[in-house]
């Protein structure tokens, strides 16, 4: 069973401390969202997470072992990360951008072997790209890039998958369609699983656990309804948020008054 | 266009190319003794002018301009910058102050010496130009131009001065300013010979390290997390454009915008990916830097241009296109 687990982490850049003492833990087959107002050190935490900053304190630790001690190569066979920015400012076609998951693991003078073939092959059909395959990226929707960027992670074939706002470009519709295509996979493959999400909601009914980070620190960590109460909601997000409950899961409404 | 149609074409445009430039010159020669010439055999006359002036200039314009296409796409895709280039860079400049540093200290005796200092001098320049690109994390168009401007201006400035205070150079003016303009001039067969050398092999390694600048598509954030090393494979892609640069530098000075154009000319044709671009860049490299030097000397014939000066007149207009294109893009 894969895990991906953060203890006590302290993390910054130059002289400025952005996390302060977070504990994530990921375990193969569940996804956490991580969410919390802008600027409260998200991004930086998944950052950790994928070994692209160091902690200053605490570890990071992939099945036991610290994360320092993967060279990059070792690590991007393990750890697929989805990134925020898609702009290239390149031609590419989408295989070939699905391609590039398989970089850590191409030989000598970029030789492709019949798994790489095959793994490119699976994430296009994983993600419904077979007609766009051929097609450059920039000519592609927001939404169409997105799966592209996804595809290009999953061919990693690794089985920690870190997405960083991953539907930020899409419409509502859209975000369901992605975020729960991302849940099945993960399920389907026991991956280990950490999204920063923005919509509360969507965590809600996307995640299995969420953790709220405030300020550099975890304020609570639990599964949705244990996380998005009327209190928390209030204290971190503001007053003019209440919490619902719909279908099962906790949902988070702007009040009435905010309105007027 | 399949890559397996393109490079064809391509060679064939190449040989095409080179052919013209050993027929065509200030004096005329007929096709059969200028192919009876190449082996040896015919007059000495017109053996003399095809093996000793337009044979030697014909590889070292074919030589310059593979590197520089070669050095272009690679910074282009380091930098993420459609606008980069040797040239744009100050990559150039600052190889040609390093050369003209060597001249004046009286180094050009020495076969190696021009090509192993210019070497020097386009490693510090791009290793100055990727820094002040990258700061603050995040490489923009703006800022490698910017950076490539004040390279070329401080460099300049500084060559403008060794011009001027050296004895040694002083002598040479003309020449010295002819080949800084950009302008082909094939000192000797050793020469010619190692810069070749050079040339052919950064570019194997430019096509052994395409996957890896490839990886950079998305920024060296999605790099690394692809499993690159990003420092090393940087240090490793500058040190291989300075290569080139260098070797077309000591060879041709400074010549500008081929490094820019040609890759971009061939992107829609062969694509984005390295390994496809890198070749076809050198073979389109070498015909375009072939043929513009071919027009640098019949333009004013019997008075020849500095090739450099062809190359400015087309690339210049390509450039403002490009940045016109890129607009919307620009972050400053």
């Amino acid at each position: 069973m894969t895990a991906l687990v953060a203890r006590d982490v302290t993390a910054g850049y130059d002289d400025r401390i952005v996390l302060r003492g977070c504990d994530v833990e990921l375990s193969a087959g569940a996804l956490v969202a991580i969410v919390g107002p802008n600027g409260a050190g998200k991004s930086t935490l998944l950052r950790v997470l994928a070994g692209l900053v160091a902690p200053r304190g605490g570890t990071v630790a992939l099945d036991g072992r610290d994360l320092s001690t993967f060279d990059r190569r070792a690590l991007a066979r393990r750890v697929a990360v989805v990134p925020q920015i898609f702009d290239t400012v390149f031609p590419l076609t989408v295989r070939e951008v699905v391609a590039l998951g398989r970089t850590a693991r191409l030989g000598l003078f970029g030789r492709v072997s019949g798994d790489d073939t095959a793994a490119v092959d699976r994430a296009i059909a994983d993600l419904d790209l077979g007609s766009l395959a051929e097609r450059r990226i920039d000519t592609l929707s927001g939404g169409e890039r997105q799966r592209a960027v996804l595809a290009m992670a999953l061919a990693q074939d690794a089985d920690v998958l870190l997405l960083d706002e991953p539907t930020s470009h899409l419409d509502p519709a859209h975000q369901l369609a992605t975020l729960g295509l991302v849940r099945r996979l993960i399920a389907q493959r026991g991956l280990a699983a950490c999204a920063v999400l923005h919509d509360l909601n969507l965590a809600a009914v996307m995640a299995q656990r969420i953790a709220v980070l405030v300020a550099g620190r975890i304020v609570r960590e639990g599964t949705p309804a244990e996380v998005l109460r009327g209190d928390l909601v209030s204290s971190v997000f503001g007053d003019r948020l209440v919490v619902v409950e719909h279908d099962g899961h906790p949902a988070v409404l702007p009040r009435a008054e905010v309105r007027a | 266009m399949r890559f397996a149609v393109a490079l064809p074409i391509l060679t064939v445009v190449l040989v095409l190319s080179a052919m013209i430039a050993l027929l065509v010159g200030a004096v005329a020669i007929a096709p059969l003794d200028v192919w009876s010439a190449i082996w040896g055999r015919g007059d000495s006359v017109s053996g003399a002018i095809v093996r000793d002036l337009r044979l030697p200039r014909v590889i070292g314009a074919a030589l310059v301009g593979g590197a520089l296409a070669v050095a272009g796409a690679m910074l282009q895709g380091l930098l993420r910058n459609p606008l980069a280039d040797p040239y744009v860079t100050g990559t150039s400049a600052g190889a040609s102050l390093f050369a003209v540093i060597a001249f004046a200290l009286g180094a050009s005796v020495f076969p190696a010496a021009l090509p192993v200092a210019a070497f020097a001098g386009a490693l510090v320049a791009a290793l100055i130009v990727w820094r002040l690109a990258s700061l603050g994390g995040r490489t923009t168009v703006l800022t490698v131009l910017l950076a490539g401007v004040v390279l070329s201006s401080f460099t300049g400035a500084i060559v403008t001065l060794i011009l001027v205070a050296s004895d040694r150079i002083v002598l040479r003016l003309r020449a010295v300013l002819s080949w800084l303009l950009g302008g082909i001039s094939v000192l000797d067969e050793t020469q010619l010979a190692l810069v070749a050398v050079i040339v052919i092999a950064a570019t194997v390694a430019a096509i052994a390290l395409a996957p890896r600048i490839d990886a950079f598509a998305f920024g060296e954030e999605t790099a690394a997390t692809l499993g690159i090393d990003v420092q090393r494979t940087t240090a490793s892609i500058l040190a291989v454009v300075a290569l080139l640069v260098g070797a077309a530098v000591a060879l041709g000075g400074v010549i500008g915008f081929v490094g820019l154009v040609v890759p971009h000319a061939l992107r829609p044709f062969v694509g984005a990916l390295h390994a496809r671009l890198v070749p076809a860049c050198f073979l389109l490299g070498a015909s375009t830097l072939v043929l513009a030097d071919l027009g640098a000397r019949i333009f004013l014939a019997p008075a020849e241009l500095p090739v450099g000066v062809v190359t400015g007149l087309v690339g210049g207009p390509f450039f403002f296109a490009l940045l016109l294109r890129q607009r919307r893009r620009i972050v400053v």
